[in-house]
């Protein structure tokens, strides 16, 4: 029997053979992209898929790309530009708030399900992800979805990989949507607002058609980014201004988006956690967090609140999810109820009957990391 | 008759009584329907070539009727096939003789409009255009908007991944579903999502959207809700051939100007059209009709920018709305082209989707496919996502010509698959596309999928026959039950 050396892998079959021999021999795998973004948290031999790398496919006319996992996103990024698109979702770099080295990758993006601030308007990476080619815990080369916008042929497996953080398979080819870059943005800024008009700012400017694209409250100002062709931006900026006047908005052309998207404020100085809600409860659930003794900012229009600081978040919200761990114990990603968590497991074991893949990271129960 | 169903289990057909007295047990009096004369209601969805009465039909109004009905089934272990509004064109609905039919037209309760957080919780029933309708005075719309919309119902839509015209910008159910209630087969209640945007764990609504009745009943839905434009206007523009039309396509599409819908039509479906709706659509080869939205102003602006790419490619005409009057009759044939066909003889509406690249040589071959069978197609579809509706059309009462008509079909969604596209982009596989599974995902793809079915349905009570090739089905649980068993 071969012994497997050297796991960073160049093509899709080599993954495979990785795998299946990692599977007969129960031998678990930490699977890394650019090894930006999860902390060590899970046991296994690193699998690096950074040679796994390069874009197959990318159609402008089609808004559509097909790459690697191991593809770096800021030459994704780069090459969408120089065709005036983009991915709409806005995915996140982590690397200053986990203190990690390394490049994103288009895998480590996927497997995360990362977005950034114009979620509430284009939605996350699963709503942009047309198809997976990926690699499960015994070594099968499987593919779901295709290279299409509208495909509903068979059980939707995209949605699950994205965001699984490897735990179902490893991706070796992911084809996503590309959408028009906005030619420029434009923002409304609210200084000295507390979280409860922050989200009155935002319910009310996200109950317009504007196309807020961007509804975030950071260091006790609350920003509103419209983006769109030129005659868009300024007519929605009017009216936005005209809306929310009572509220003293300013126009500033250098707002923070790409800090407000990487959460920068928050870089070091404890554990950071992430908390999705429903944005009208954010107010009360930010008193409650900070009353713990640590900071909040929001995102999403309140739908996203970050909270960096010391205590048990998920006393007030089940859902948190630490993100940097720095001292806190216990789980990172929030207990599931019973009925979900048997489903999630047995999905897992279909996926990776070994349990060789990232094993413990989004585990159901309090032995996960 | 070319696509077959399994022969019904003899044991449960033998225990229709007790079957029946058990449900009606648990339900109201007027929630279980065994009178044949009444389940012969439910025989046949809108896929009509295919027909079989159930042997009961539910028709619970709560998750906890539901739960009471799934409960008794899986005790007695009977099939059960969900039904929304019985508006699939890919047999999705289609009963077996063995099996419980689960309508939720009665699950038909708006339960919260939630507008501060841009949501409505409802029962899964409702219809789709109601959601819309029940939102219009207060500003908001649902976005999905399947050309069935008058009829079919968000449980429907959120089994099939129910697209519609405005999906381009939009999305489809998918994109808009952010929470469920959903029965297992066990009659077990969970909870997928919710307000908060985004799962806890992996996304299993995620996986149950489009899942078509495989892994379990939604009974109540949150759905995102959006502010409704300030205005739309639409654009005709005609092409004396397909290809330029495909261009145009593309060439908006990589603009950036992003139009809520490009629908197409091809020269068959506008001499349809012409003669049963008189929609005053130009005499050519090929239309589109591309929507925008805003203010006036913005949309004044993405039609000039829409016209300089249109004008560049030479078309027959350029004819913009100028008012409410213009737009309805831009809308008229594109609306009534399906009634329009209808009068011309039976049809088969097909659903693939390919690359909008490949529009023009998938339309070139789909016309030699025509000659090739000897039957006429007409083609309506989706052109800004490449989602095509082809339109064969046959003579029901000429024996053999069905069976022409689906070998036609299949032919064409098995080129939407080689040109790199899928075989369905918004009805669903069903029993319809069932077969062809096999020419989109080799069989390992198929595996996993049905384990995924294994994990939610390990008994293979939901929505027997479809979605699975069966073959591929039966030869997985010969391998698997046993195994179920021995846990």
């Amino acid at each position: 029997m071969t012994v497997v050396t050297d796991l960073a892998p160049a093509t899709e079959t080599e993954v495979a053979a990785i795998l299946s021999e990692c599977h007969a021999r129960r031998r678990p795998v930490r699977i890394l992209g650019g090894g930006t973004r999860v902390e060590n948290r899970t046991l296994g031999e690193p699998l690096s898929l950074s040679r796994l790398s390069g874009v197959v496919t990318y159609s402008p006319g089609e808004m559509t790309l097909i790459a690697r996992p191991g593809t770096p996103l800021p030459q994704i990024l780069a090459m969408l530009a120089a065709e005036n698109q983009t991915l709409a979702f806005e995915p996140p770099d982590m690397r200053a708030i986990l203190g990690r080295s390394g490049t994103p990758t288009l895998g480590g993006m996927v497997a995360a399900n990362a977005g950034g601030p114009r979620r509430i308007l284009a939605g996350a990476c699963r709503d942009h992800l047309l198809g997976v080619r990926f690699v499960d815990g015994q070594g099968r080369i499987l593919k779901n979805g295709g290279r299409v916008m509208k495909n509903v042929t068979g059980l939707d497996l995209s949605k699950l990989l994205a965001g699984s953080h490897g735990t179902l398979g490893v991706l070796t080819e992911v084809a996503l949507k590309t959408l028009p870059l906005s030619p420029a943005r434009t923002t409304l800024a609210f200084p000295g607002v507390d979280d409860t008009t922050a989200l009155r700012i935002f319910t009310a400017a996200l109950s317009t058609p504007y196309d807020v694209s961007g509804a975030a409250h950071v260091g006790g100002t609350a920003y509103l980014r419209i983006e769109g062709l030129d005659g868009q931006r300024a007519y929605r900026r009017d009216r936005l201004l005209a809306l929310l006047a009572e509220y003293r908005p300013e126009v500033v052309d250098d707002a923070p988006w790409d800090a407000i998207r990487d959460v920068t404020h928050f870089v070091g100085g404890g554990p950071l956690w992430r908390i999705l809600c429903r944005p009208t409860d954010a107010p009360g659930l930010c008193a409650g967090l900070r009353a713990m003794g640590g900071d909040c900012s929001l995102d999403w229009g309140g739908g996203l609140i970050w909270y960096r600081g010391p205590g048990h978040p998920r006393a007030l919200a089940p859902h948190a999810t630490l993100i940097r761990r720095a001292d806190a114990v216990g789980p990172a990603f929030p207990p599931l109820p019973g009925a979900v968590a048997r489903i999630q497991d047995g999905l897992r074991r279909s996926f990776d009957p070994a349990g060789i893949l990232n094993p413990g990271l989004m585990a159901s129960d309090a032995t996960g990391a | 008759m070319t696509i077959a169903m399994p022969a019904p289990d003899a044991q449960v057909i033998a225990q229709r009584p007790q079957i029946v007295a058990a449900l009606r047990a648990v339900l109201p009096a007027d929630a279980v329907i065994d009178d044949p004369h009444e389940t012969r209601a439910y025989e046949c969805d809108a896929l009509t070539a295919y027909r079989c009465p159930p042997l009961a039909v539910v028709l619970p109004r709560t998750t906890a009727e539901v739960a009471a009905a799934m409960r008794v089934s899986h005790g007695l272990g009977v099939p059960v096939v969900p039904r929304g509004a019985g508006t699939s064109l890919a047999g999705g609905a289609l009963p077996t003789a063995d099996c419980v039919i689960l309508g939720t037209m009665r699950l038909n309760a708006f339960l919260d409009i939630d507008l501060a957080n841009r949501y409505v919780r409802v029962q899964s029933g409702v219809t789709n255009l109601s959601v819309s309708a029940e939102l219009e005075p207060l500003g908001f719309f649902y976005a999905p908007d399947p050309s069935s919309q008058l009829a079919c119902t968000i449980a429907g839509n959120i089994a099939m991944n129910s697209g519609g015209a405005h999906c381009l910008k939009y999305g489809v159910t998918t994109n808009n579903l952010l929470g469920a209630t959903v029965v297992l087969t066990t009659g077990e209640i969970i909870e997928l999502g919710g307000p908060e945007p985004g799962p806890a764990g992996l996304d299993l609504l995620g996986v149950l959207c489009g899942s078509e009745g495989q892994l379990g009943v939604v009974t109540e839905a949150t759905l995102r809700i959006l502010p409704r434009p300030e205005g739309a206007r639409p654009v005709l523009i005609g092409f004396d051939s397909p290809e330029v039309a495909g261009e145009c396509v593309a060439n908006i599409i990589r603009s950036g100007v992003l139009p809520v819908a490009i629908e197409y039509m091809d020269e068959p479906c506008l001499r349809a059209v012409e003669s049963f709706a008189k929609a005053g659509y130009p005499d050519c080869p090929a239309v589109l009709i591309v929507e925008v939205e805003g203010s006036k102003a913005e949309i004044d602006d993405q039609i000039a920018r829409i016209r300089a790419i249109a004008d560049a490619l030479n078309p027959v005409e350029f004819r913009e709305s100028r008012n409410a009057d213009e737009s309805l009759a831009i809308w008229k044939g594109r609306k009534s082209a399906f009634g329009a066909m209808g009068r011309l003889g039976d049809y088969i509406c097909l659903d693939g989707t390919v690359p909008v690249g490949q529009l023009p040589h998938t339309l070139r071959r789909i016309g030699e496919l025509s000659r090739q069978h000897g039957l006429e197609v007409a083609n309506v579809f989706h052109a800004g996502d490449g989602n095509m509706h082809p339109l064969i059309l046959f003579d029901a009462n000429t024996p053999g010509d069905l069976a022409r008509a689906e070998a036609f079909g299949a032919d064409i969604l098995r080129l939407c698959v080689e040109v790199g596209g899928c075989l369905t982009g918004e009805h669903g596989v069903g029993v319809e596309k069932r077969d062809l599974m096999g020419d989109q995902y080799d069989p390992d793809d198929l595996a996993i999928q049905m384990q995924v079915k294994d994990v939610f349905d390990p008994g293979w009570l939901l929505n027997p026959a479809k979605v699975f090739p069966l073959e591929a089905s039966a030869a997985h649980r010969a391998h698997t039950a046993p195994l179920a068993a021995a846990e």
